[in-house]
């Protein structure tokens, strides 16, 4: 009994920690401008290392990216819980609908999907359209088959079986993908089908690109898809493969610039490259977009907003390749750069 | 005087005092009920989010085994299936080992071989050194509870690149050899149910030891002297007497672990392939309740249809371990029983 003072205090101390802690949570504003974004998980790596640049380079100025992937950064656009989203797989008519301060999709950089593999002792692989379109419908099922020995001679392909590796969570780069293979095979265009998760007919999953990438360097007799600039990093082996003009393609930079190439980019800013033309191209190549809204409340946040995509698309074009992206065609910058007149304050 | 002021129960509570037992009873009190809220209003907004989902696909969702947003079919029974065996064979090894680990360290096994050793160089009886046997056998059951602290992510990278790596050629050998035994019907691809069950075994593995120890320890000695009276030996006392003493307890340990077996998610994800089908065979990729609402709940959030059928998942997921926890509750009942009265 005596010391119950004591006990007393604890409970008082305890109440002002408990306090104090959720006074940080909602308190502690910084001054000065802070943008905050959320989306597509394939640009990711670029956009931070743009971010980061940026706010090193403006005093008072704080750029946040959560990489969450394309559909909860549309969700998020939709919602209003954030000041820029990110998507690769565009925003549909209806879901722009719904944002009534309107909204202006600027494409920021692009990115090849490759077809990356592990196989023992195959440096080089060459896959033709029906090859790898049946891999992925889970109809070739060694490596092996007659169908992927035709386009590689002298390659010795053992008699194992093809692990097909996809994407577990619902992906904007899964969305290219699919939307890719349904456009060259009938039959993939049924089922599957061009979705964000589609139902696929074979194949273990693994969650986001980073996954897909571990998956394929852990296990032998695997193929997936993932970014380039992923699988260059992990220095995975990429198949080349069979364009449009029936030549086999290895990824590059220069041969998913060359798809890019024959690409008018619309009013909209919305272009699509499912099967792009061209010799030299390389058939699996997308734009990532930044999703802005037409009207932001503060004056100041359009300024800071416009000066950072102004800075993306100038400056931070040159480190695209390095992490593995394409830097924007000049006419698309301009298209881009004039477009963000549509972006600007009030109601 | 002096020692009248001194006693505390030689004069009646303050009002201080009398008040603050009285808030404190009522904190406690608001914070209990608070919890039960909480609870029930967690079960309320699922339910109330489920139902569209449940309007829409009824008790078929259950029983079908197409996942396809595409055509808007949903159905997982593949992921029951997979949530209830992956965590069958993880209790199955973790409990084997978690019992295992529990009896080596309440009964001195560990204590009497440091005890030996200490012997050897004769300081057994040392101030300092003799009390290494005791101090040993601490350390390694925090050790083993220290096994709790792993990040969930850092378990399934593990079995990413070591356990799936280090079971391949073995269970490959086993496909070619053996593959007409159900278990082992498949190649072994990478990710699938047994390393998915394997790392969840030791994921559970430290609920299953520590509540094990306890049990163990808690047995009354009489009964063990009593044991070695009646010219018992060590492992017969162990096997038959103690053990199923306390097995209200380590049963008690065991179901707790199937809990958060049924529940653990970010492993489970990134270990099991994420795949539905329904296969006995060990080597076979697979898919989980939790591992399904982990990999669609990110993007789900504009479709409305979509969050009500992860959300109804998410039900069955609930109603599968409040299922296992009332058995669990019942068998606990019924075997502890016949023990009450050793205490």
């Amino acid at each position: 009994m005596k010391n119950t003072p004591s006990i007393l205090g604890t409970y008082f101390a305890f109440a002002a920690v408990l306090a104090a802690t959720i006074g940080c949570g909602s308190g502690g504003g910084s001054p000065g401008i802070e943008l905050q974004g959320a989306g597509a998980s394939f640009p990711a790596p670029l956009y931070t290392s743009w971010f980061k640049e940026y706010s090193k380079a403006h005093k008072g100025v704080q750029i946040d990216y959560q990489s969450v992937g394309s559909g909860s950064g549309v969700t998020a656009v939709i919602d209003g819980t954030v000041d820029f989203g990110a998507s690769d797989a565009a925003m549909k008519e209806e879901e722009m609908a719904k944002v009534e301060r309107g909204v202006q999709l600027l494409p920021m950089t692009a990115g090849a999907i490759v077809l990356a593999y592990n196989l023992d002792g195959v440096d080089e692989l060459k896959l033709s359209r029906e090859a790898y379109v049946d891999i992925f419908l889970g109809k070739i099922k060694k490596w092996n088959d007659p169908k992927i020995a035709a386009t590689n001679e002298g390659v010795s392909l053992p008699d194992q079986e093809i692990n097909v590796v996809v994407r577990s969570d619902s992906s904007g780069t899964t969305y290219v993908f699919t939307q890719h293979l349904s456009t060259i095979s009938p039959e993939f265009a049924e089922s599957p089908g061009t979705n964000k998760a589609p139902n696929w007919p074979v194949g273990t999953k693994s969650k986001g690109n980073e996954g897909v990438t571990t998956s394929l360097a852990q296990n032998p007799g695997s193929i997936g898809y993932v970014e380039f600039g992923y699988a260059m990093k992990a220095k995975l082996a990429m198949v080349s493969l069979e364009n449009k003009s029936g030549e086999f393609i290895k990824p590059s930079i220069a041969s998913a610039q060359a798809a890019l190439a024959g690409v008018e980019m619309p009013e909209n800013l919305i272009a699509w490259l499912p099967d792009p033309e061209g010799k030299d191209s390389y058939p699996i190549v997308t734009y990532t977009w930044i999703i802005a809204y037409k009207k932001y409340d503060s004056e100041e946040k359009v300024k800071v907003f416009k000066d950072l995509i102004q800075y993306c698309l100038t400056e931070g074009q040159n480190s695209s390749e390095s992490l593995g992206y394409i830097p924007l065609p000049e006419s698309v910058v301009a298209k881009v750069s004039a477009a963000l007149d549509n972006i600007s304050a009030g109601k | 005087m002096d020692q009248h002021k001194k006693s505390p129960i030689s004069r009646p509570p303050t009002s201080l005092e009398i008040n603050t037992d009285l808030a404190f009873r009522y904190t406690c009190l608001g914070f209990a009920w608070l919890t039960i809220a909480v609870m029930c209003y967690i079960v309320f907004e699922i339910s109330w989010k489920a139902g569209p989902a449940i309007q829409e696909y009824g008790l078929g969702f259950l029983s079908t085994q197409t996942w396809d947003p595409n055509t808007k079919e949903y159905g997982i029974l593949p992921e029951i299936w997979g949530t209830l065996y992956s965590s069958a064979i993880a209790l199955l090894i973790g409990s084997l080992f978690g019992v295992s680990v529990a009896v080596f360290l309440s009964e001195g096994y560990l204590g009497n071989f440091v005890f030996s050793i200490l012997k050897i160089f004769g300081v057994q009886f040392h101030p300092f050194w003799g009390k290494l046997p005791s101090a040993s056998e601490t350390a390694l059951k925090n050790l083993v509870e220290l096994l709790a602290a792993i990040p969930s992510v850092v378990y399934g990278l593990w079995g990413i690149f070591v356990v799936i790596p280090m079971m391949r050629d073995s269970c490959n050998w086993l496909y070619e050899n053996m593959g007409w035994f159900p278990l082992f019907g498949t190649r072994f691809q990478g990710p699938g149910m047994l390393p998915a069950s394997f790392v969840l075994a030791i994921m559970i593995l430290p609920t299953i030891s520590a509540i094990s120890r306890d049990a163990l320890v808690a047995v009354p000695p009489k009964l063990r002297e009593a044991s070695y009276g009646l010219g018992a030996t060590r492992w017969e006392t162990i096997l038959s007497v103690i053990l199923p003493t306390a097995s209200g307890g380590i049963f008690g340990g065991i179901v707790l672990a199937f809990g958060r077996a049924l529940g653990e998610t970010m492993a489970l994800a990134m270990l099991v392939g994420n795949v539905n089908t329904i296969k006995v065979s060990l080597f076979s990729p697979a898919n989980t309740l939790a591992a399904l609402l982990a990999n669609n709940f990110s993007e789900a959030g504009s479709d409305e249809m979509k969050v009500g059928v992860l959300m109804y998942a998410g039900m069955v997921l609930m109603a599968i371990t409040l299922g296992v926890n009332v058995i669990g509750a019942l068998i606990l009942q019924r075997a502890t029983a016949g023990v009450k009265g050793l205490n």
